[in-house]
């Protein structure tokens, strides 16, 4: 199976606000988006898994027009606290490259 | 003011005093700028400033910036709307710029009508808001509780266009603000001179970052033309360019929703908005939705946190690089010995490891088969209550933190510490407290006006 360092031409994550972090998943085209736009790795459960968030509030938005997955999720700690180690979170989306993708939905 | 079809606003810098540059200023006045408008806050870089109300960049930064401005600004006679002064908007960031502005203002020999804005809220009104069940949490946060309020060092509501529009309208020639949402700062001239609130709002969101919305954000700021349907953003900068990408590209840029954006006042819904490129440079946007509702700021609050005192070593030894994950376990227990023996039984404290190169960011045990690292950094981070604390559990923790052996029985290593002496007193750590909204009857209700007079230091009541 794929892993998503394969299929997407740039993963970002960044603070939004204090409380959340979002991250943007970019396909090259839109067949390669439309493939994995809805893929289960990309899911709650996931970033439960790997980041310590609630599943229940993680937000997954489509973007059609851009080829873009963005999914969005409050941080297990709110930003800057003494257990800090990410400030901006912008370095969170790279532990997401090696998941695999393109298992049956 | 009449509305005249078409509003110009120019965004030269999206953090005042990150460097706003000349050629930017006279890209605006010759673009027929009806104002200009620059954001000076964010929480992005933490809580120590709200918890401080000191502000991210030094004086000197800010004044070259300002001073930028307000010499446009004496040439084009057009307002300068400043939000969120001293990066946090707390009333002692507004003062801070306030004192800054005339300056300026003194040795240009000008004498500016300068509004202040100041909302800045104590903990008895927000107590009192939440008592009256008018503060509701936002996601992920709980119900506010009197407990948060208190821990706040500082609180401020943001504020949405109104004040500001109405400051100009009074006359000011220079509106500077305590804490406001980013979009609104850019929004207030447009909307006060009848533009569409949909593309008023949807362009201060585009512009609130300057330049992060061109091809190359490095070179320069932005300027908008807000109509009744439609705007249109460019950049500032001659080599730079917007493009439709570059542009929709930044509705995704630091938000958790990229179709709807909670503002004081409404929801703007960009669900629609088509981007279009109307020259090699410029972007024309029409499509977006303001939607009104009942008027709510976001509060921001900072509390203290613990101390911090940090020590750092540097490890090239190949037996430890092989080691990684149990060495540190044997070495985190080791230095709470030590720690424990050195301050007593009943301190409280946290002692944290944290290797670079290794697991650092994410702290936690890589998979199976990474590669080794030819070397890691460990940062040792003790957390308490005090300085003093802190630094006690550093010392105690000297010796074994570099000089552990990877096993028994061997001649004790050094490790490479770079410093002496080796421990750093870095200070307290803060936290965000408040996640939460404050519904308000009126946009002013909880923001308080001033006047500054250049000609006269002294402040209007209400400051």
């Amino acid at each position: 199976m794929p892993k998503l360092r394969d299929v997407a031409t740039h993963v970002r994550s960044k603070n939004a606000g204090p409380f959340w972090v979002t991250v943007d998943v970019f396909f090259a085209d839109d067949r390669t988006y439309r493939t994995y736009r809805d893929d289960p790795a990309l899911g709650a459960a996931t970033f439960a898994r790997m980041f310590g968030t609630d599943a229940a509030q993680v937000k997954r938005f489509p973007l059609d027009a851009l080829n873009v997955v963005k999914i969005s999720y409050p941080r297990p700690h709110p930003q800057g606290g003494a257990v800090e180690r990410d400030m901006h979170a912008g370095q969170q989306a790279h532990y997401l490259l090696d998941l695999e993708l393109g298992s049956p939905i | 003011m009449t509305h005249s079809g078409e509003t110009t606003v120019a965004v030269p810098t999206g953090a005042l005093g990150s460097g706003i540059r000349a050629a930017d200023m006279k890209a605006a006045l010759a673009a027929g700028a009806h104002a200009f408008a620059v954001d000076a806050g964010s929480t992005d870089s933490g809580p120590s400033y709200l918890a401080r109300a000191v502000s991210k960049y030094t004086r000197e930064a800010v004044k070259r910036d300002l001073a930028l401005l307000m010499e446009a600004q004496v040439k084009a006679q057009i307002p300068l709307l400043i939000g969120s002064c001293g990066t946090s908007g707390t009333d002692a960031g507004v003062d801070w710029t306030r004192d800054i502005v005339l300056e300026i203002a003194a040795e240009l020999g000008w004498s500016p009508r300068v509004a202040l804005l100041y909302s800045e809220q104590s903990r008895a009104a927000i107590k009192h808001k939440n008592a009256a069940g008018r503060v509701r949490p936002l996601a992920p946060a709980a119900p506010l509780t009197d407990a948060d309020v208190d821990a706040c060092e500082h609180i401020v509501a943001l504020m949405g266009p109104e004040p500001y529009a109405a400051a100009v309208r009074a006359g000011a020639q220079i509106v500077l603000g305590g804490r406001t949402t980013d979009t609104a700062v850019i929004a207030a001239v447009p909307l006060l001179r009848g533009a569409g609130t949909g593309p008023a709002w949807h362009a201060g969101k585009i512009a609130e970052c300057g330049g992060q919305c061109t091809v190359n954000p490095l070179d320069g700021g932005v300027l908008i033309r807000v109509r009744v349907d439609d705007f249109t953003v460019e950049p500032l900068s001659e080599s730079n360019a917007c493009d439709p990408h570059s542009v929709a590209m930044h509705m995704l840029y630091e938000n958790s929703d990229p179709f709807r954006l909670i503002e004081p006042g409404g929801v703007l819904d960009v669900t629609g908005a088509r981007y279009a490129a109307i020259d090699r440079r410029t972007v024309r946007v029409a499509g977006s939705r303001f939607d009104p509702a009942p008027y709510t700021m976001k509060l921001e609050g900072a509390a203290n946190g613990p101390f911090q005192t940090i020590m750092i070593v540097g490890i090239a030894d190949p037996a430890v690089l092989g080691d990684l994950d149990a060495f540190a376990e044997r070495w985190t227990a080791v230095l709470y010995d030590r720690a424990r023996y050195g301050v007593g039984d009943d301190a409280e404290f946290d002692i944290s490891l944290r290797l670079y190169g290794w697991n650092g960011v994410s702290g936690r045990t890589p998979s199976p088969g990474t590669p080794l690292p030819p070397e890691v950094g460990v940062l040792f981070v003790a957390t308490a209550a005090t300085q003093a604390l802190a630094t006690a559990v550093a010392k105690a923790c000297n010796a074994a933190f570099f000089h552990y052996p990877v096993k028994a029985g061997i001649e004790l290593p050094s490790y490479a510490f770079p410093f002496s002496p080796a421990e750093i007193e870095r200070g307290r750590a803060y936290r965000f407290v408040l996640n939460h909204v404050v519904e308000v009857d009126d946009p002013a209700e909880l923001v308080r006006v001033a006047w500054a007079e250049p000609s006269r230091r002294e402040v209007a009541a209400g400051a």
